[in-house]
This record gives C-alpha cells, structure tokens and sequence, in this order.
C-alpha cells in the first residue's frame, strides 16, 4: 500500500497536479479575500463595538494601537493623513461638561458609502464589517462624501513599508476594518479595545451583537447604547454609551 | 415654412483659427501634465484633502456636464417644440453638447484617485449608486446626442430627427437630475440632501448651457464672418434671461426652506453670512455679478440690442456659474458635519472646524484642459463639418421675418 503511494508520478499526474497548484495558489487568495474565513465568522453573527465614554480617558491608547497595527503612519501632513480611528472631544456649552471618545468606521447596517459607491468596492460582509475593496476602489470619493462620521481617509501620496495584511494604494480610499485579519485569524479583539483594556480603562468592549449571551450584548441589554447620529437610522455597529 | 438650412464647414485657413487651435491645444496639454503631476504624486499636491474630498476641478467638471445638457436647448426647442426658426442652430447645439460633456468627463476620470481603473468602473456597478447611474447616463446622452446629429445632418434620416431629439431632451432631463442627486442623494450633510438640488440643477443647465451656446454663437459669426440675424440672437437672449430667473427662484426657495428649519441655521448662516469666501461668491459671485446684472443687461430696452452686452451677459451668467457651483461643491463640504448636535467638537482629525481649502494650480490646469478639450473639440468638428448655417440673417431663419417686423413683434413673445 506505501509502496503504491509513494510510487514516482507519471508525467500526466505531475502536469494535472501542477496545473491544479497553480489554480488553487492563484484563485485561492481572491476566494478567501471576498469570503470570511471559516474560522473568522460562523453564519449570523454580527461584529461590533461598545464604547463607555464615561471610562475613555485622557489617552490615545486606542489609535495609537490602531495605526500601529495596521500600518497607518502619518508624513506630517494632518489634513491629508490617513486616520482610521480617532479621539473626539466634546463639550455642552450649557454645562461645560466635557468627555472624549473614539470615533472609527460606525460598520453601519445600511452603510450610505456601500449605497453610493459606484463600482461596489464598499461593501459590507455577511458579518457585519463594513470594507473598501482595494483592487475595484477607483478613489472618486463619493463615500466620503456621504459617510456622517467622516471614518473614512482617501490616500493622498505613495506609500511605503505597510502591513502585509492591511494593504494601502495610493488613490483609493480606506477606513477601520474592525481588525478584520484578527477576526479571520480566529482572534476575538482588535487593536483598539486591546490597547484600551491594558491602559486599564476598559471602555471599548468587542463582540457579537447577535449572541445575546455575548459580553457586548450583556451590556447593552443591562445599560442601553445609543448610536452617533442615530436619526439616520443607520444601525451602526458601534454603540455608545454616555454621549 | 423656412427654406433648407445650408450648412457649411468653416473655411479654417485663417491664422485667427489656427491660433484658436494652439490655444486650445496647449490647454488640454496643460490639463494633461497636470494629470500626470496628479497621479505620480498623489492628491497631496492638490488643495483637497480629508476633508474637501472635492475641489476645483470639481468645479469645472461638474459646470462642464450642466452646461452640456443645457446646450441642446436649442435643438431640443426646434425638434421638440416645433420652433422652425432654430432649426439652422440644432447640429452646432448637439455638437456642443457631446463636446462640453466630453470635457467634464475627462476632467472627472483624470481626478479619479485610479484613472486607470477606468475600466473597473465600466465593468463592476452597484446600481443603487446614482454615481453608476450617471456613468449610463452620461455615456447614454453621448451616443443619442450623436445619432440625432446624425440624424439631422443626413438628409435621408432627417424624418426621425424629432424622435430622437424628444429621447435625447427626456435624457437630458433625466441626466440632470441625476447630476443633481449626486447631491441631494447625500442624506449626511446639511447643505446637501435636498430634492430640489435636482430640478434646481436643471434649472442651471438650461442657463448655463445657453448661456455657452451664445457666446460661441457670436464668437462663431464673428470670426467667420457669416451673417447673424438679431431676430435670432434676440429670442435667445431673453430665453437666457428667464432661466437666469428660474435659477433664483430655485435658489430662493432652497435657502428659504433650510431657513426655515432651526437645525439649519448653522449651514445658512454659514453660506450666506459668515462663512468668508462663500457668502462673497454667493452674493457679489452668484447673485449680483452672475445673476442681477445679466438680468439687467438682458432685458434693458437699449442695452440688449448690442451683441457686446448680450455676450457680456453670457459670459457673467457662465462666472456666476461656477461661482455657484463652488459655493455648492466647496461651501457644502467645509461646513463642518453635525455629528454631536448640541455639542463642541474637536479632534485632531477636524472635526467641529470649517474645512480651509485654497485650490491649487494643478487642479486648476485640469479644469482649464476639460474646458480646453470642450471647446478644441468644437472647433475642429465646424472646421471639417458641416455645422453652422451659412447665414442667420433674419430673412434666412424665418422668411416671414420681413413681412412682420413692420408690425413691431421682431422679439419673440417669451
């Protein structure tokens, strides 16, 4: 039986089975890219974040971690530098209460830049994460023109030195990707809410909006959240609490 | 009624053309090394950014498709209103039409982050996108545009003209609208998401593109030196001072409505008060330079008889315009969105802040290269075809012309 397999191929079975290699190693990164991963997402479950702006300190942690995972580095330029995430301050006038949040791609429900889009490239997965797919993104901007959180950056200048699994193209426009390599690798977190939890704050929860036995949903259902810009009826994925 | 319109390609020879010629050729060469400079450098060596998504060439694009659609007015008045008079004008309409329409639209994709996906956005659409739908429609309005040249330009097609001009007028409307959701499809910021930004944008094409029609009308004659009736010179010009009209009523009633809901007050005050350089292009730009004073021009008893004032006019309605236009792209992008009503914001990202933009000279070369290829494309098409009626004298364009004018109704009765 060894004996049988480990015989020397035949010429058609070593040119069938190249043929075969080559198929799979070049159709199988696009089949994986446009499909979660098995292990990244199981049917019904939707991603998403809960912020406690009432624990959000004075830090960065967050989009310092962000853009460190991801490669987003800035070239001094702020007006054209790409963020993914960042930390809004706000203040009532009436009160002059004021408190910080993060603000990153809402990973809306009925995403307004996957509606604009002209070529499909902003797309949102079965799972919940909203996407730019960087091989059909043509970079007209259109989704920034009608995204309300202004999570989204276009990439003004040629890039360098960038994370193998968050790739970036000059001229084509990118936004957080709720650490997408994570939740396909099988992770359960992303960069953000991991930074947040070891600078001891604890205000950004990850998890599964759908599983009402998840720590998110927990929290949700015990002290309520409410989504940014809410009116529009959106149904983002990141929730808040204390706006 | 009216005899055969004799149309005849321009002669060409003169060095007054070929200057022309030059002129507009190193335009577009501008227009193309700013392309260039764009795409090796990025969008950094622009004025746009994070935060004005859309700049100037912007600007010149999206007057360059308003205009387009607005410059088969006139053909659309001869095929589809029966107006016999401007039948001699309806293939130099239609050429304008498909030309200023190819200028925005290279001006569009060459801004493009990948003008070299163009390609993509041929073959991948998201339909519940109007920016997909503009890509048939612009491309669309392009193809019966040029079978309805053909079709009045072949004599033996000339009896299906009026159906094709009533498909491309319908088209164009349509094509409009479409231009005009591009902002008023976007629900996120207040100077947008809008209904009437659709019809208002109609509105504006049809005085914008008559108002380019004119001009290249008399420029046209002119140079040529063929004859050019007033007869005809004086219907247009006052159509072109009632869709001035129309586009302040539209504008009118925008502002009104938003001043009337307390949320937007903030955007208003912003475009029409305090917000620097847009109230000055709305009010001394838009209103009184591109509106008001042609108006005045236009209808004024001694004034409008003279071709310096009728061109003057159409030149301002054009500034005024873009001045509209840039309030509307520009203005409408540097207010800052309303994420947290009620409350004070700042970030590092520029949350909160009016968006500063100063445009650059590369996204003005750009624009200038769309204007550029618009007008070169004219240019050519009436010095090898034959686009423009020998003669628009008045006895020419309505033979009846002589017989009335004794009656004092020379002007038309709009």
């Amino acid at each position: 039986m060894s004996q049988k397999t480990s015989a020397p191929l035949s010429r058609r079975q070593f040119i069938t089975g190249a043929a075969a290699a080559v198929a799979s190693v070049t159709v199988a990164p696009g089949v994986f890219l446009m499909r979660p991963a098995e292990a990244g997402t199981a049917e019904g479950v939707r991603w998403g974040l809960l912020i406690d702006s009432n624990r959000c300190g004075d830090c960065n942690a967050c989009v310092t971690a962000c853009h460190e995972e991801n490669g987003v580095r800035g070239m001094d330029r702020p007006r054209t530098d790409a963020q993914w995430i960042r930390k809004v301050e706000l203040r009532d006038p009436e009160t002059g209460y004021s408190h910080s949040l993060p603000v990153m791609c809402q990973h809306c429900e009925h995403p307004p830049c996957e509606d604009v889009c002209p070529t499909g490239a902003s797309f949102r997965r079965a799972d919940g994460i909203v996407l730019v797919n960087k091989h059909t993104c043509i970079g007209c901007r259109y989704c920034m023109m009608a995204c309300p959180y202004k999570a989204r950056s276009f990439i003004h200048e040629t890039l360098t030195d960038q994370a193998a699994h968050a790739p970036r193209g000059k001229g084509t426009v990118e936004s957080c990707t709720l650490c997408v390599h994570r939740i396909d690798r099988g992770e359960r977190t992303t960069a953000c809410v991991e930074a947040c939890h070891e600078q001891g704050n604890g205000a950004m929860i990850f998890g599964d909006l759908n599983d009402p036995d998840s720590a998110i949903s927990r929290e949700l259902a015990e002290h309520g959240g409410t989504a940014i810009r809410a009116d529009l009826g959106l149904n983002p994925g990141v929730r808040y609490q204390g706006i | 009624m009216t005899a055969k319109p004799q149309l005849r390609a321009l002669e060409g020879r003169s060095g007054g053309y070929y200057g022309l010629l030059g002129i507009l050729v190193v335009a577009i060469g501008l227009g193309l090394l700013a392309a260039v400079l764009k795409s090796t450098h990025g969008h950094h060596i622009t004025g746009m950014d994070n935060q004005i998504v859309w700049g100037l060439p912007h600007v010149f694009a999206i007057f360059l498709i308003v205009a387009a659609s607005g410059a088969l007015n006139v053909a659309s008045i001869a095929s589809v209103f029966g107006r016999t008079i401007y039948k001699p004008l309806a293939p130099l309409s239609g050429l304008l039409a498909v030309a200023l329409l190819a200028g925005g639209l290279a001006i569009l994709v060459l801004d493009l982050g990948r003008p070299d996906r163009l390609v993509v956005a041929m073959t991948h659409y998201n339909f519940k996108s109007i920016f997909a739908w503009n890509i048939f429609l612009y491309t669309g309005f392009m193809a019966i545009v040029l079978v309805y040249l053909w079709f009045l330009m072949e004599r033996r097609m000339n009896g299906y003209a009026p159906a094709a001009g009533m498909l491309a007028f319908v088209w164009r409307l349509i094509l409009t609208t479409g231009t005009g959701a591009i902002f008023g499809f976007l629900v996120a910021r207040e100077a947008y998401d809008a209904a009437i930004l659709a019809p208002l944008f109609i509105a504006m094409s049809f005085a914008f593109g008559l108002a380019v029609f004119l001009l290249i009308t008399l420029a046209a004659y002119r140079w040529s030196e063929r004859p050019l009736g007033d007869l005809i010179l004086h219907r247009l010009k006052n159509l072109l001072g009632i869709f001035v009209a129309a586009v302040l009523y539209f504008v009118a009633v925008y502002h009104l409505t938003n001043l009337y809901a307390t949320r937007l007050h903030g955007v208003e005050a912003f475009l029409l008060l305090g917000g620097g350089v847009y109230p000055l292009l709305f009010w001394v730009g838009q209103i009184v330079l591109g509106s008001l004073l042609p108006l005045a021009l236009l209808f004024h008893p001694v004034w409008s008889r003279s071709r310096k004032v009728i061109a003057t006019a159409s030149a301002l309605v054009i500034l005024g315009g873009l001045a509209q236009l840039y309030v509307i792209i520009i203005g409408g992008q540097a207010y800052p969105m309303d994420m947290f009503p009620g409350l004070e914001v700042s970030s590092s990202f520029h949350d909160g802040v009016v968006a500063p933009y100063t445009p650059t000279l590369v996204e003005f070369l750009l624009g200038i290269g769309g204007v550029g290829l618009a007008l070169f494309l004219v240019v050519v098409a009436i010095r090898f075809l034959h686009f423009l009626p020998v003669s628009l004298a008045d006895h020419k364009v309505d033979p009846h012309h002589a017989t009335r004018a004794d009656t004092g109704t020379a002007s038309a009765g709009t």
